[in-house]
């Protein structure tokens, strides 16, 4: 800043003096910026890293969040339970069952790590941030808690307007068109395959956030008879 | 009987206003000081934008032990803080505030010379201080706070040489009776002179040499706790009222004004030096605290010649215009 003011430009004694004073001054006329936090509310980024949420439903218990969280604050545990064979003469399979998921929050150092890498979006940044405790202990949230705080999370930010649309969506709608010309060349064929459209369709429709039946339509047995 | 009765309802005006002025600056600091530096200050105590907070702060240190060191010269330090903190009451009874005898707390002939005296006294409160606690931070800045007094009362007593020669009188009603609009660039230097070697008196920011927290943790005050330290506290607010107020009887014309009705020149007076005080307060939050050698620097080769100068100049206009 120094360097910028030319050295031959004459200095009038003291106005640096009355550079300071108008610094002062001028900062008191403007409005300041302190957030008065427990009376009002911050007004939070909609990414705000306050809490993690569980979205049960959509866990599988792939551990994939215990296995790369960096201070392994995540606990799970978790039993398989055997499907029955949806139809007869079927193959029975098995399926994992969630027992406890638990984060400890006084281990978290709010890396989001376990939230990228959920491969189906059960984990969830919440920008709730007071549950402070007077016990280290009850900073462990349990999955009941967690499932508290899901109903916390914000929609996500809508997209640029110039954005790419995104791949699930993509895909999904590219299919149903798929799907929907092929109906068009053949229509006196009331194909099998015109419920499963159907389903697509409804997964192009309500895509910003995969929900728990579009995410575990791999879990649950198929529908033999369809296909 | 009621002369007694004047005199008593004129010392416990002086008294009451002695408590509450200080008080009010000290509030108004909390309060611009924090908006200068984009902060909000106290919110809390009160309800209203923290009003309370020197009432709750009061609270605070009655409620502390009152501690004095084992080598310390128990009776010297225990009253320093009075030392500290009585002159500047005294000094407040000398200030007119309106024209006449009700508007002052004691007529004093000789006002200008009482007031100086009395003022020179509060410093001795930190010298006592610095020197009975026997702690080697408290007497670092009782010899400081001495370098300073010595510094700075000079230039103190020549600039106020200096108005009441242009008056013709030390009685400061009498000063003001004798005041006309043109003084104001007669004695412009000399106000500032004196406003500033007063603050170097108060050690005020950018003058806090002696009190300096960061490097001698307090100076003088170092060993004080509870209410002895709120006293100092106190005296150094009431050193601003009462700093404050000189500057405007002397330098800024006291009751007069460009307009208004007779009966509210002490609106006047009250106005001129709460805008002084604004500006205590806006030097404390702009400039840096000077270091001991500027600040001897500043006195002997810039105040002093400069008060000097000012009184030539009084001088030679007072003859020229008789």
């Amino acid at each position: 800043m120094a360097a910028s003011v030319p050295p031959t430009r004459p200095r009038i004694p003291g106005s640096g003096l009355a550079r300071g004073l108008a610094v002062t001054l001028r900062t008191m006329t403007k409005k300041t910026v302190t957030e008065q936090y427990p009376d009002v509310q911050p007004d939070l980024p909609p990414r705000t890293r306050g809490v993690i949420g569980l979205f049960e439903e959509n866990c599988t218990v792939c551990m994939l969040c215990a296995r790369e969280c960096p201070d392994w604050c995540i606990y799970i545990d978790s039993h398989k339970e055997t499907v029955p064979a949806a139809t007869p003469g079927g193959r029975e399979r098995s399926r994992n069952v969630l027992d406890r998921f638990a984060i400890d929050f006084a281990l978290c150092m709010y890396c989001g790590i376990c939230i990228e890498v959920c491969p189906f979006d059960a984990l969830f940044w919440s920008p709730e941030f007071e549950y402070a405790e007077t016990d280290i202990r009850d900073l462990t949230h349990e999955r009941d808690k967690l499932r508290e705080w899901m109903w916390t999370v914000p929609a996500p930010p809508a997209l640029d307007p110039a954005a790419e649309e995104p791949k699930e969506i993509a895909a999904a709608r590219k299919t149903a068109e798929k799907l929907a010309a092929q109906q068009e060349a053949q229509p006196e064929v009331q194909s099998p395959t015109e419920p499963h459209a159907d389903e697509q369709a409804r997964a192009a429709e309500q895509p910003t956030r995969p929900t728990g039946e579009s995410k575990q339509q791999t879990d649950q047995p198929r529908q033999e008879g369809d296909a | 009987m009621n002369d007694a009765l004047d005199v008593a309802l004129r010392l416990v005006i002086v008294f009451v206003v002695f408590l509450t002025f200080p008080l009010i600056v000290g509030q108004t600091e909390h309060k611009v000081m924090a908006h200068m530096q984009g902060r909000l200050g106290p919110m809390y105590a009160g309800g209203f934008h923290g009003w309370a907070q020197l009432v709750a702060d009061g609270v605070k240190f009655a409620q502390k032990e009152d501690i004095v060191p084992a080598g310390a010269d128990r009776r010297i330090f225990q009253l320093a803080p009075a030392v500290a903190l009585l002159p500047y009451l005294l000094v407040l009874l000398a200030i007119p505030i309106g024209p006449g005898e009700g508007a002052v707390g004691e007529v004093i002939d000789a006002g200008v010379f009482f007031v100086l005296a009395v003022m020179g006294v509060g410093v001795l409160g930190s010298l006592m201080a610095g020197w009975a606690s026997a702690n080697k931070f408290s007497l670092l800045g009782g010899l400081r706070t001495a370098a300073q007094l010595l510094a700075y009362e000079l230039p103190m007593l020549l600039t106020a040489a200096s108005v009441a020669m242009a008056a013709g009188t030390v009685s400061i009603p009498g000063i003001l009776d004798a005041f006309e609009w043109w003084w104001l660039p007669w004695q412009i230097v000399g106000a500032i002179v004196f406003f500033v070697a007063g603050l170097a008196e108060l050690q005020r920011p950018p003058f806090d040499m002696p009190v300096a927290d960061s490097e001698i943790i307090f100076g003088a005050y170092t060993e004080y706790t509870g209410l002895r330290f709120a006293l100092f506290l106190l005296a150094e607010y009431a050193g601003i009222v009462v700093l404050c107020g000189l500057t405007t009887v002397l330098f800024l014309g006291g009751w007069h004004g460009p307009w208004g009705a007779d009966g509210l020149g002490w609106v006047w007076t009250l106005l001129k030096a709460a805008v002084l005080a604004f500006v205590v307060i806006w030097l404390r939050v702009t400039y840096p605290r000077l270091r001991e050698d500027q600040l001897q620097k500043l006195s002997w080769t810039l105040l002093v010649p400069l008060s000097l100068a000012q009184i030539a100049l009084t001088g030679i206009v007072k003859v020229v215009i008789q």
